[in-house]
């Protein structure tokens, strides 16, 4: 039989038959199969469990899925068992035996798997108790927990499609973007355009034919919300992009993703092809007239095709680079024809808007930013993972209530938000509530949602010159002042972190900053200089006393730290002396060693090897 | 070489001869070669009627193409911020001093390219390296000796 689905009513009888058959009360092992969780081994737990449960004939009994990511990515393979949502961490293919005969079938739970506060101890029973999901509010996100994102009837079965034919039974194209508007969604992917704004200029524009372009090309180092929502639920955000054609009268879209991100091209690849079985991409869908068509672009690893233009010129088959922002996207995009481009969370979003209406989504956030945004919370912090929030939630509440704290009883220092075009944000600043416009006024930027957390042993000049190397690397070279601006500063940040610093180096990097925030031809330029001028902004002290101290305090830039034995400490067990790549280490077993500071390469592979804390750095 | 033509050109026509999916080809060809040989960047510029410098350029520009052969394993330290700050740069320096090979190159006996890439967006795990797709998070000095001689001989 067809599955294909001829109009709207045939979707909802689908999605009723498919509710009957999603008994809530029967027992399912959801088992997270996201890049994190697969990384530590979750594709051989899922394995297990299902061969475990054919063994004991339970197939009529147990649900096994292997569901989107879960976001906690930090303490995967990440299993839950419903209904209760018993919430299992770290879990291996051993402990599967155990979970079902103890928890599945005596109703026990195992106190060893389960989650355990690292501030408190404490061990929590349910995935709703663990106050890294208690702080969340996942409207966007949710979805991926709840179905295996390679079947299109389990997103169904969750009221899946409903936005869509909310929007093609409900409203016309002009209501769509009415509603989009009056949502008060603006662009998740760094800009924070006004996503109905743009809507309707590319309705109103001119053209032959139009395109609505998903940005799957999460270049930003950090943020990784883009790359779990295609995998864990790639419909949310091709119905996303229906809806959108629906609004601006276009028959073709491209998804237009990262080569580095192969789960993702999988799981959409899969997800078009069953929505097109299904007849919701194709010709008259559902129906309604609509036609169109969704095509997967992978990228080359290029981080400046994150650039609207630059995009859309690796869509055509050349190189991405940019072109002056006078020429609107929006009037002529790709082929020259009128396109919308949204990045995923952006098209994810959309769905959500339509079903609640509005005013409902409106309700959340602050009065400049609305609904939800998710973080990524990474670096130097406890609870790693991502984290979904109402708009004007503040750093600290991420940061302690969410993310647990700090790791090793160290000191926060910074927070970095907004991938290289972004700033560090001072402990001073933790109250902040986060949108577009507040992070805006740190000198930081909301950008993909990038969290990276950084304590008291990261070098804030190093981190500057860290996000510098990087652009000057991703730079594509077509103006100069990105290109020379991005060179110089980085020659200047080096001979600061190496000792060699000199007095006028800091005015030096702010005239540079000013020339390509000026003079540059892209979003990749004029934002190039953020992450130096915010940490001059508030750790001018650490690039001082680089500079005339010739110091690293956090002791971390490899030309200003020597590290020597502590003889008091050492034990002469030899660890250092087997990891040294350089055989700067000598000594007699049992007796205190010595290192060669000459030969030393600073790569503190002893510093990680020792055990008994004798390696010290000065 | 011959038969390696034949499947450029069955590459090209699975993409519908399209100018347009020049990328999407090229990351076929490396796919099935592994890496791009001058002959195969010729025989797209032939079939697509695309002017060879411009294939170059395009073959250059992304950092997903290599025009030079590479290792029988792609070791990729990650060097996204997360790993950075949690001394993901420290796991490439040890690596380039323990397989004595830059980034970006392959060891001379052709059992290793090592690469660093920006973030795969699998930061909890970081400092994270993969090696033929493998995930290796939480790297350590010790993690990844034993990590090289897993892969050293096979």
């Amino acid at each position: 039989m067809s599955p294909r689905l001829a109009s709207i009513s045939d979707l909802k009888a689908l999605r009723q038959s498919l509710k009957k058959t999603r008994d809530g009360e029967k027992p399912c092992i959801t088992i997270c199969a996201g890049t994190g969780c697969l990384a530590t081994g979750a594709s051989e737990v899922v394995e297990r469990f299902r061969q475990e449960i054919r063994d004991r004939h339970l197939e009529e009994k147990v649900e096994v899925r292997a569901s989107g990511c879960h976001g906690f990515c930090e303490r995967g393979p990440w299993v839950v068992i419903r209904p209760e949502r018993v919430c299992y961490t770290h879990v291996g293919t051993t402990d599967v035996s155990p979970i079902l005969s103890e928890t599945l079938l005596e109703g026990k739970v195992i106190d060893r798997l389960l989650y355990q506060d690292p501030t408190t101890g404490e061990r929590r029973v349910h995935e709703q108790d663990i106050p890294f999901y208690r702080g969340q509010q996942r409207i966007v996100f949710g979805g991926n927990g709840e179905i295996d994102p390679t079947r299109i009837e389990d997103y169904i079965a969750i009221g899946g499609y409903q936005g869509l034919e909310k929007a093609l039974s409900e409203m016309t194209s002009e209501g769509v973007i009415e509603t989009i508007r009056r949502s008060g969604l603006r662009g998740r992917g760094g800009g924070g355009f006004p996503t109905g704004a743009k809507w309707e200029a590319c309705r109103k524009a001119e053209g032959k034919e139009r395109f609505v372009i998903c940005n799957a090309d999460e270049g930003d180092p950090g943020a990784f919300m883009d790359r779990s929502l295609l995998e864990g639920n790639p419909h949310r955000v091709i119905e996303g992009m229906l809806i959108g054609a629906y609004a601006i009268g276009s028959e073709e879209g491209y998804v237009y993703v990262r080569n580095e991100y192969p789960l993702a091209v999988s799981n959409l690849g899969r997800a078009i092809e069953q929505a097109g079985e299904y007849g919701l991409l194709g010709t008259n869908i559902l129906g309604s007239g609509l036609t169109f068509a969704l095509k997967i672009s992978r990228g080359g690893g290029a981080f400046v095709c994150g650039e609207s233009t630059a995009l859309i010129a690796s869509l055509e088959g050349r190189v991405g680079e940019p072109r002056a922002k006078y020429v609107h996207t929006v009037e002529h995009g790709l082929w020259g024809q009128p396109s919308i481009l949204n990045n995923v969370e952006t098209w994810a979003n959309v769905p959500v808007i339509i079903t609640r209406g509005a005013d409902g989504y409106a309700s959340i956030g602050t009065s400049g930013s609305k609904g939800t945004k998710i973080f990524s919370l990474v670096g130097k912090i406890n609870n790693t993972g991502l984290v979904e929030v109402p708009m004007g939630t503040s750093l600290r509440r991420i940061v302690y209530d969410i993310g647990g704290g700090i790791p090793g009883g160290k000191r926060f220092k910074a927070i970095q938000t907004g991938g290289p075009s972004g700033g560090c944000i001072p402990e001073g600043l933790l109250d902040l509530p986060v949108d577009f416009d507040r992070l805006q006024e740190t000198g930081s930027m909301m950008g993909s949602g990038g969290m990276i957390v950084m304590d008291e042993d990261n070098c804030m000049v190093d981190t500057a010159r860290y996000f510098v190397q990087f652009l000057q690397e991703e730079s594509c070279g077509k103006c100069t002042p990105c290109r020379e601006g991005l060179q110089q500063m980085g020659r200047i940040l080096d001979r600061i972190c190496e000792g060699k610093g000199e007095d006028g180096d800091i005015e030096l990097l702010q005239d540079l900053s000013r020339v390509m925030i000026d003079a540059s031809l892209c979003g990749l330029g004029l934002t190039a200089p953020n992450p130096v001028l915010s940490t001059l902004r508030y750790f001018r002290d650490e690039y001082e006393a680089h500079i005339r101290e010739k110091r690293c305090p956090a002791r971390f830039c490899k030309g200003l730290i020597a590290l020597s034995i502590d003889p008091e400490a050492c034990r002469g067990c030899g660890a250092c002396l087997r990891v040294c790549p350089v055989d700067a280490i000598s000594g007699e077993m049992k007796r205190p060693f010595q290192l060669d500071g000459d030969r030393c390469i600073r790569c503190r592979a002893c510093e990680e090897a020792c055990t008994f804390d004798a390696i010290k750095i000065r | 070489m011959r038969a390696d033509l034949q499947a450029v050109c069955e590459i090209i026509e699975r993409h519908g001869h399209r100018k347009a999916a020049l990328i999407g080809i090229l990351q076929d060809i490396q796919a099935k070669m592994n890496c791009l040989p001058q002959k195969a960047l010729a025989q797209v510029s032939r079939s697509l009627d695309i002017p060879l410098t411009r294939i170059y350029e395009v073959a250059t520009f992304y950092k997903a193409f290599s025009l030079e052969p590479r290792g029988r394993h792609i070791l990729q330290v990650c060097l996204g911020t997360a790993c950075h700050v949690r001394g993901g740069a420290r796991m490439l320096d040890y690596l380039e001093n323990r397989l004595e090979v830059k980034s970006g190159k392959t060891t001379k006996d052709l059992a290793f390219s090592l690469e660093r890439v920006n973030c795969l967006g699998a930061c909890a795990l970081g400092p994270v390296m993969v090696v033929d797709k493998r995930y290796f998070g939480k790297i350590n000095t010790r993690k990844i000796d034993s990590i090289l001689e897993e892969y050293q001989d096979g």
